[in-house]
């Protein structure tokens, strides 16, 4: 059989178990960074520090009783679920986890497929996500479960418009859909954040809303809703969406970190590539340059997993009237003026210092107009 | 009127134009959670780990021997009558030549009870006890039983072990307030 073929499907089947295993132990670390966080020491029980806890948890979900309402829509009930696992699985198959491998003279990629739109694919697929909350709450046949689903579908639809505008200037910067390629046009330490740090500020906020997590929970706000979409949920299907939720979490902190921090570049990246070669061979010193880089990368990535659970614990959670005032009155006109911003300073000589620039400027226009904006605004209340 | 001096008057002024970006706001808070996960941490992993609980904590009841270990117990009665729960039930027994190293008393206890479903650990046998015989440990817990049978503590269980005597700072509470008095100065 062809080498390539063999170690292709290798790395897909890595990826694939990565991303579960990633999953479940996001599980455990949200709980263990809680506890820190509220002074306690968290789960240590199951094992040493408490490490089979995800197995111990996942265990007891699949012991439940699986559970379907009498009045709810039987096989949407059950495709509910389904979806939000399928989909959140499938967008980490775009995602360049390092460079090439050399094996036997041909350069493998490390990642599931190099699609020339990869970070449409992410983002259709990510989009498709909600359709699982969507069905999974209506078919509940339960009033808070169908607000939650309709807080999700609404919520994600406000914030994909400012996540795809400040996307929009990464693309245009990097002139490609392909995550491999955008990460190739950060090679060293030219990463997109000290380029663009407005708009990596808009796309970490709307990916906070995009994966339902705090302070955009809403569809799952349980003091409000019991549960939002997954009230009726029990047993491993109620397992399915805080499962997917989770990988949602490690595909998103995995595209903050390809598209703004680089992916798999670090940097002196050239030299440590050079030196590791010059001290073994071409094809060792490739492929080890090569797992260094991806252990970078899932620094990057466990670091912003690890800020997505820091603002958890911080954060408390937006009335829906802010939520909708946020992503609608601020994050769209500002990814708008970002990616203005970005656009002209690609045209001018010196792009970085022109975006520096641009943000400059609209920052002042902010502190000089807002206030003018304010008065107008109580002169029209007092009216 | 002010009745204390840490009341906070409430800032309800308008937020200022950066305040109102949330952004200094989340930074803040960020920074006291960031904080807190470094800190130390308030958990006691109680099976394994357990906290001093003080020199007169009321805990296991147990019978004191003297210095020459002799049961000083002489079955007056005076800790069942005063215990509110009657709980405690003895028999006593007049020491024959030859017991002396047993018992200090001329009579003794042949056998005392105390009937851990009815004691309510309030340690008014310890008050009135006139031998200073029976004391409630401040380090020991009366352990979880399941069964009906393990719910009377005879002799067996509740005189003083020579091998692991029980000390502790202050046996009265006169010893008490001297202890506090010390740690105040």
């Amino acid at each position: 059989m062809d080498i390539v073929l063999i170690v292709k499907s290798i790395i897909i089947v890595t990826i694939f178990a990565v991303s579960l295993g990633i999953a479940a132990y996001e599980t455990y670390f949200e709980r263990v960074i809680a506890a820190f966080i509220q002074d306690r020491v968290g789960p240590d029980r199951a094992g040493p520090f408490g490490i089979l806890q995800p197995l111990a948890d996942g265990g007891k979900l699949f012991f439940k009783e699986d559970f379907v309402p009498t009045l709810a829509d039987k096989w949407l009930f059950i495709l509910g679920p389904s979806i939000s696992m399928l989909t959140a699985l499938m967008s980490s198959a775009v995602l360049p986890f390092g460079d090439t491998l050399n094996i036997k003279g041909q350069l493998i990629d490390v990642q599931g497929m190099d699609v020339n739109i990869g970070i449409l694919w992410v983002f259709g697929i990510v989009s498709l996500g909600v359709y699982g909350i969507l069905i999974g709450g209506w078919a509940s046949n339960n009033k808070y479960s169908l607000f939650g689903a309709i807080r999700a579908a609404s919520q994600n639809i406000s914030y994909e418009l400012a996540m795809g505008m400040s996307l929009l200037a990464v693309i245009l910067v990097s002139e490609s859909l392909s995550i491999k390629a955008i990460v190739q046009s950060q090679h060293g330490i030219n990463w997109h954040i000290f380029h663009q740090p407005l708009g990596f500020m808009l796309f970490v906020t709307c990916a906070l809303a995009e994966c339902n997590r705090t302070p955009f929970d809403l569809p799952e706000s349980e003091n409000e809703l019991v549960a939002g979409y997954h009230t009726e949920y029990g047993s491993m299907k109620l397992g399915l969406y805080l499962f997917s939720e989770y990988i949602n979490m490690f595909i998103s902190s995995a595209v903050i970190a390809s598209l703004y921090f680089g992916g798999y570049n670090y940097p002196g990246i050239d030299v440590v590539h050079d030196f590791l070669i010059k001290q073994t061979n071409d094809v060792t010193g490739h492929n080890i340059a090569t797992g260094i880089g991806i252990l970078v990368f899932f620094l990057k990535t466990f670091f912003f997993i690890f800020v997505f659970i820091w603002v958890r614990w911080t954060l408390p959670r937006f009335k829906y009237d802010q939520l909708m005032n946020l992503a609608w009155k601020w994050m769209l006109p500002l990814s708008v003026a970002n990616l203005i911003i970005e656009a002209a300073a690609e045209l001018t000589p010196m792009p970085f210092l022109a975006s520096w620039v641009g943000l400059g400027i609209l920052f002042l226009a902010y502190i000089i107009f807002r206030p003018l904006f304010l008065k107008r605004k109580l002169k029209q209340n007092l009216q | 009127m002010q009745l204390t001096d840490r009341s906070k008057k409430t800032d309800k002024s308008d937020l200022t134009v950066i305040e109102k970006t949330y952004w200094p706001g989340v930074v803040k808070g960020m920074g006291i959670t960031l904080k807190h996960f470094f800190s130390k941490k308030a958990t006691i992993r109680y099976p394994e780990q357990k906290r001093y609980l003080g020199p007169v904590f009321r805990g296991h009841h147990i019978l004191k021997r003297d210095e020459q270990g002799r049961e000083r117990c002489t079955a007056c009665g005076l800790c069942a009558v005063a215990c509110p729960a009657e709980a405690i039930s003895m028999v006593a027994a007049e020491r024959v030549k030859g017991e002396e190293k047993l018992y200090r008393e001329e009579k003794y206890a042949a056998s005392y009870e105390i009937n851990m479903l009815r004691c309510i650990f309030c340690g008014l046998c310890e008050e009135a006890c006139p031998k200073q015989a029976i004391y409630l440990r401040h380090d020991k817990f009366v352990p979880v039983f399941s069964s009906r049978d393990q719910v009377i503590y005879g002799k067996d269980v509740l005189v003083e072990d020579l091998n692991d005597r029980y000390e502790r700072d202050a046996w009265t509470k006169e010893d008490m307030a001297a202890l506090w008095q010390k740690q105040k100065d």
